[in-house]
């Protein structure tokens, strides 16, 4: 058993209102340089929706993550040496395109322009060529569904969807849609870093965060087609890959990520998880229908004293494992089962986990007044969103998975609903129990966590920093070769 | 001024590109990359930088491949029909690259592309030498014909009394201006290499065919037994 810790979020979809705030915090901190403009590490997509860069999640075209070839998992990207083959030209790598031409405005005409008989206006300019441009696309084109029949229309998780209710989903009157915030997984099992030809994605061991080594980095663009939730964004400027970096420096001062500390939905949690990093490759082999529970097997139960004692064989410190023990992350993954991974079927068991919308809202028109249907909370036959669409999405298709986390998330509602309205019979409070199969002490406990949750138990940092504070930061820039974002020198781009 | 262009300025070149490109991936290696424009412009770039980059790896690796065995080729070479074989795969692979880079070129015009945002002088210039030194070859191989084997006594030697350090331009004094132009450029691009994009030549990363997928790397040292 090689116990390794791994710093992991759960988003609760439920509370988020698709304010954006994550992306502005994210991009305010990190990604105003020059070549850096396109690149979200932290986006809100509306689903149904293609996301961004458009149409990332069809792998056919784009071929990232990990297949299974007999009892061999490969990339889906190439062999090795048909990597090193298409270096000169990577013929599955997206477009500017495909994101958005980053632009501004000619401000400075509003102040500058002479007198004259017309407003002056502020026209495009493209932040690449730096000429006047028309936009055609930009962050968030398809938000609240936009778009839709361009965009939402051709969600690839629509594929396994029958026409009729293909239909239904978009006819006016009963449009339905959630957001789905994204960011780098830091997965256990990362595709980018496997496909790195010159091996500068790594993962840092102490809370396995992936990082490009901006010093390693070449250039090759491989890593952007190997992460099939394409998070990895190359720097048009400097000639580099990069991506979330998951705060590590707020996390090592005991903050919580700039993501995750604006959240105004407060939908984010963050903690550590132990798990057996021996069984990675093993886990990630498994069928289709057997990635989410395999995935959640591999998490260890951090207050078992032979996980303990593991743990502290292979050097993690107390204060992580005490971390481990209050983590948020734990309780809605392993021990209620209500968070999975987005698409679990790329195989490279993705750390950010998500708890499935049960809203939206049912309602119905009747005589111009909006009613709310009689089964306002409870009713998972009345789901507007196609349960099949929901495990396309977080457990590759396998619906039962689904249901089986709408029941007990109906459970809590049916429960509390009878608690503090009263108005739900105790045979029907007792029948969505047993559908949930779950018991009113956990419901409590979720409710806790999901509604009253303070920051100090949304986010269970361990203590990286204070301890091991000499040790990390003395060490840090002689043992990883200028690893990561770290910058000595202003990132100018090569000659 | 034999000297100064087949031994000094090699050496000059030679050394140059060791020393500046050393320091410079010690200490700057941040500007190593091969700064790949595909992002903001793929289609043209298929077309060029494909056949350029398959084109003058093969060339290179012919020429290569002939100084390092000099006796080889000259066996292989020693019959007409192989030589004429080999000239014409030369020519044609010669042509093949050229093709590449006048689309490389052409792509990074102003108002061509986005790619033209991301051009540098230094890549105008290396394009430039680029373009002379392959365009020379192809001359010579047209116009002063069957390089491939005399090549193996004039450049060769010259190439090699070099490397043992005891300089001698005598076999390549007498040659064709164009042969010498040729020769010179390499030494051109020699010179540019620690100064420009194509560090990411020596950075071919060869190790990937047999690391391990994933890299884990700690801050610390780990404790205990591991």
């Amino acid at each position: 058993m090689d116990v390794r810790c791994q710093v992991s979020m759960v988003f609760h979809l439920d509370k988020c209102i698709g304010c954006h705030t994550c992306s502005l915090a994210c991009k305010n901190l990190w990604t105003g340089r020059p070549g850096t403009e396109y690149m979200w590490w932290n986006n809100v997509e509306t689903k149904p929706g293609t996301g961004y860069p458009t149409l990332y999640e069809d792998q056919e075209e784009y071929r990232g993550g990990w297949e299974v070839d007999g009892d061999r998992l490969r990339l889906k990207l190439d062999t090795r040496a048909g990597e090193l083959l298409n270096l000169a030209f990577n013929p599955r790598l997206p477009s500017l395109d495909d994101y958005y031409e980053p632009w501004t405005y000619t401000y400075e005409t509003l102040t500058d322009a002479p007198l004259q008989d017309d407003q002056p206006v502020a026209v495009p300019v493209s932040l690449v060529t730096r000429r006047e441009m028309e936009i055609e696309a930009g962050p968030n084109w398809d938000d609240d569904l936009g778009g839709s029949p361009i965009y939402a229309a051709n969600d690839p998780n629509l594929k396994g969807i029958d026409e009729e209710t293909r239909r239904r989903l978009f006819e006016t009157e009963r449009l339905v849609f959630f957001y789905l915030p994204r960011m780098c997984n830091h997965c256990l099992n990362p595709s980018c870093a496997a496909a790195c030809p010159a091996g500068a994605i790594y993962k840092r061991g102490e809370d396995g965060i992936v990082l490009v080594s901006q010093e390693q980095c070449m250039g090759w663009r491989m890593c952007i087609s190997g992460c099939p939730y394409k998070k990895v964004y190359y720097n048009w400027f400097t000639g580099k890959s990069e991506k979330c970096i998951l705060c590590y420096p707020r996390l090592e001062t005991q903050q919580a990520p700039a993501c995750m500390h604006s959240c105004v939905g407060r939908i984010r949690y963050l903690g550590v998880l132990l798990y057996d990093a021996d069984r990675i490759e093993e886990v990630a082999r498994r069928p289709d229908h057997e990635l989410v529970e395999a995935q959640r097997s591999l998490i260890l139960d951090p207050c078992d004293p032979d996980v303990i004692r593991a743990a502290k064989a292979k050097g993690i410190e107390d204060g992580v494992i005490a971390a481990a023990q209050r983590s948020p992350v734990y309780q809605y993954v392993k021990v209620w089962g209500l968070a999975l991974p987005l698409h679990p079927e790329f195989r490279t068991l993705p750390m950010l986990f998500y708890v499935p919308p049960l809203l939206p809202v049912t309602g119905s028109v009747d005589d111009g007044v909006y009613e709310t249907s009689a089964d306002f909370f409870s009713s998972l036959e009345s789901a507007r969103l196609p349960i099949r669409y929901l495990a396309s999405l977080f457990t590759a298709g396998d619906e039962e998975k689904v249901v089986e986390v709408y029941r007990k998330l109906i459970a809590v509602r049916v429960y509390k609903r009878g608690e503090t309205v009263g108005d739900v019979t105790p045979a029907r409070v007792a029948e969505a129990l047993e559908l949930g199969r779950t018991t009113p002490e956990e419901i409590e406990a979720i409710y806790r966590l999901t509604s009253l949750a303070s920051f100090e138990e949304r986010f269970v940092i361990p203590p990286f920093a204070r301890e091991a504070a000499i040790n990390l930061i003395q060490l840090t820039q002689t043992r990883q070769e200028g690893g990561g974002m770290g910058f000595l020198r202003a990132p100018r781009r090569g000659l | 001024m034999q000297t100064l262009v087949f031994v000094v300025f090699p050496y000059v070149a030679v050394l140059l590109a060791i020393g500046v490109g050393v320091y410079r991936r010690r200490a700057r290696a941040y500007t190593y990359s091969a700064l790949s424009s595909q992002l903001l412009e793929g289609g043209r770039l298929f077309w060029g930088s494909v056949p350029w980059h398959y084109g003058i790896t093969l060339i290179l690796l012919a020429h290569l491949l002939a100084f390092l065995f000099p006796g080889v080729a000259g066996l292989i070479l020693a019959s007409p029909i192989r030589l004429f074989v080999a000239e014409a795969i030369g020519l044609a692979l010669g042509f093949y690259s050229i093709f590449g880079l006048a689309i490389l070129m052409v792509r990074r015009l102003p108002g061509q592309s986005r790619a033209s945002a991301v051009s540098s002088t230094m890549d105008w210039v290396l394009l430039l030498f680029l373009a002379v030194q392959v365009a020379t070859g192809v001359a010579v191989a047209l116009f002063d014909r069957w390089g491939s084997l005399w090549f193996l006594s004039s450049a060769v030697p010259w190439l090699r009394s070099l490397v043992l350090l005891r300089p001698d331009a005598a076999t390549v004094a007498g040659l064709p201006l164009l042969v010498q132009a040729h020769f010179v450029c390499g030494f051109v691009l020699v010179l540019l290499f620690p100064f420009s994009r194509l560090v990411h030549v020596v950075m071919l990363p060869a190790g990937y065919l047999w690391r391990p997928y994933q890299v884990v790397i700690w801050n610390r040292e780990r404790r205990a037994h591991d």
